[in-house]
């Protein structure tokens, strides 16, 4: 087993090395592109951490990421970057951890309601503080951060996020998680803290979600609520953990790298009806999917070894 | 303060309206509808479409979009639902695919009518003139409105409690298998209550559209209204749902008025949770589960 995993810690190590070299490219499209992969790798990783063990249908994705967004174009400019990213984690993890506490202890519907409102919420909040309080709607964000700044932090994030994810499932969290995402009766007969359990690892997935916010702010030169906001990119991480299979670690990059790449040509071809595209897409997937990508590898790879792996596709 | 608690009565009764459908198809067909905001949305563009371009009064449009609209829900549960209820183990299961599929519903319904309308604000005058009520001065779609809600509501009570279907209906949301052994058909009943809850949100919209502006993505917002309305009145409960929604109406009436109008979303989240809290079944909700 420890040969196996240095094996894949070498094999990770050296792709995060090729890959920190696309910037060196110059070309600017190519560069475009590759934070737009890393961006959707993250979110929907971390989406997948949370929802994927628990079975938590989370919709609050575009929350953090706009509380992310929206330090940066505050605090942006008055504060070193450091601890602006700081600063955007701390709060994504106070909001994470408020929502978690007041809806996490009791059953799942409810909790999907309130992340299917926060977005809405947060965005009226902000709107109404702006317009009240600070009297500027929308505001600039002059920060010295290139596009290739924004990549080398992408791709340290997504390591990380692929490091804590590994190390959560090795742990008795992650272990307290998989039992809750069964049972969540049983798990507390075995004597697991469900809601501490629940709400720690909302809250780690939602600290990345919004500290990607923060990250890709600097990206807009200008941001108002609507921008920072925006529900699309809640859909498109929830379709992209889907296809993948959020209930491996690995699963949602598989559903990612696709889909970025299927939307980029989608939006620009087909701008007026992207919308509709995506809900078939994303419905298609619902019915024809349902453990996704990562769910079909297990399936062929069973079936080829027959092994009794089969009962985690049951 | 009249004015404001008689604006909030008005809201309140608008909010009934809207989660009465959801309850029924979230109580009965165990269907956690997503999209539900969005038939709301539909309705009042057909509504709008009648009226500017046939000049059809929206009360003569209810006798058309609400059928319509009925027939619609059945197709969708028949098609689309069916499959994910016998696919799911159990509630919680059905639960989660029911969320994601009318997720994407949202989507699809939402991006037709961009596509159609564009991102542009509707409304059309209709009875706005203003009529003296109970020494106040309130405009005449809102009562009317408010006067068909009523009825709306209390025809659906009567058909719950006195009928025989409607019997079968709440035994179906009670239990649905132990409905299926004192011969109900199961899941006959929970497509025509899915519809019947479709069909009620178009009354809603066709009604709403007579004294509010709405545009192609304002669909979320009534949804979100619907299920906050849904929970805290307990799931499947007619009474809880009149109660919970004239408690939200008076709330953000309240706070409209004597705070800030910009914060009505954050006393309707404040107030769910409060209930949540309190009593996480509801306030007319049995806690079974």
């Amino acid at each position: 087993m420890s040969a196996r995993i240095a094996g894949f810690s070498a094999l990770a190590l050296a792709a995060l090395a090729l890959l920190a070299f696309v910037p060196r490219l110059g070309n600017a499209y190519y560069l475009a592109l590759a934070i737009s992969l890393l961006q959707y790798t993250v979110l929907a990783t971390a989406w997948g951490m949370f929802s994927g063990p628990t079975r938590y249908v989370s919709l609050a994705t575009t929350a953090f990421f706009g509380v992310g967004a929206y330090t940066v174009a505050v605090l942006g400019e008055i504060l070193p970057w450091p601890l602006v990213l700081l600063t955007a984690a701390a709060l994504g993890a106070i909001v994470a951890g408020i929502v978690g506490l007041s809806t996490l202890r009791l059953s799942g519907v409810y909790f999907v309601i309130f992340t299917f409102g926060l977005t809405e919420l947060i965005r009226q909040l902000v709107v109404w503080f702006e317009v009240n309080k600070s009297r500027v709607l929308g505001r600039y964000v002059f920060v010295n951060i290139t596009q290739a700044d924004i990549y080398w932090q992408l791709l340290a994030l997504t390591a990380a996020v692929f490091l804590l994810g590994w190390l959560i499932a090795r742990s008795r969290l992650g272990f307290a998680l998989r039992v809750i995402g069964e049972d969540e009766t049983v798990a507390k007969h075995c004597g697991i803290n469900t809601t501490f359990a629940k709400v720690a690892l909302f809250t780690i997935s939602a600290t990345v979600m919004t500290l990607v916010g923060a990250i890709m702010a600097p990206r807009w030169t200008y941001i108002e609520p609507s921008i920072a906001f925006n529900s699309m990119i809640s859909f498109q991480v929830l379709i992209m953990a889907l296809l993948g299979g959020a209930h491996r670690l690995w699963g949602p990059v598989l559903g990612a790298v696709p889909l970025t790449l299927l939307f980029e040509l989608l939006s620009a071809r087909f701008p007026n009806t992207f919308t509709i595209i995506l809900g078939c897409i994303f419905l298609l997937i619902v019915y024809m999917l349902p453990r996704g990508v990562a769910g079909l590898f297990e399936k062929l790879s069973t079936r080829t070894s027959g092994k009794t792996a089969q009962r985690v596709a049951a | 303060m009249t004015n404001a608690i008689l604006t909030g009565l008005m809201l309140g009764g608008m909010y009934a309206l809207i989660a009465m459908g959801l309850t029924l198809q979230y109580g009965v067909a165990r269907i956690m509808n997503l999209s539900y905001g969005e038939f709301l949305i539909a309705a009042a563009f057909a509504s709008h479409w009648l009226f500017t371009g046939w000049a059809v009064s929206p009360f003569l449009g209810l006798a058309v979009v609400v059928p319509l609209a009925f027939a619609l829900n059945f197709a969708i549960y028949k098609i689309l639902l069916t499959p994910l209820v016998r696919r799911a183990p159990n509630r919680d299961a059905l639960e989660v695919d029911s969320i994601l599929a009318t997720f994407g519903l949202t989507f699809v319904i939402q991006g037709s009518m961009l596509a159609l309308f564009g991102g542009a604000y509707y409304s059309y005058s209709f009875l706005a003139f203003p009529v003296q009520f109970l020494g106040e001065t309130v405009a005449a779609n809102r009562l009317t409105a408010l006067g068909i809600t009523i009825l709306l509501g209390l025809a659906l009570y009567a058909a719950l409690t006195r009928t025989r279907a409607g019997t079968a209906v709440r035994a179906v949301a009670v239990d649905p298998f132990a409905a299926q052994l004192v011969a109900i058909n199961v899941p006959q009943a929970s497509a025509l209550t899915f519809a019947l809850g479709g069909a009620l949100v178009a009354a809603a919209g066709v009604l709403v559209s007579t004294f509010l502006t709405f545009s192609a993505s304002s669909g979320v917002v009534f949804t979100m209204k619907a299920l906050i309305v849904v929970v805290m009145g307990g799931v499947g409960n007619m009474l809880g749902c009149l109660v919970a929604g004239l408690a939200l109406g008076l709330s953000e009436a309240l706070v409209a008025s004597y705070v800030d109008p910009g914060l009505t979303l954050a006393v309707n989240f404040a107030l769910f949770l409060a209930v949540l809290l309190v009593k996480p079944a509801g306030l007319f909700g049995r806690a079974t589960r």
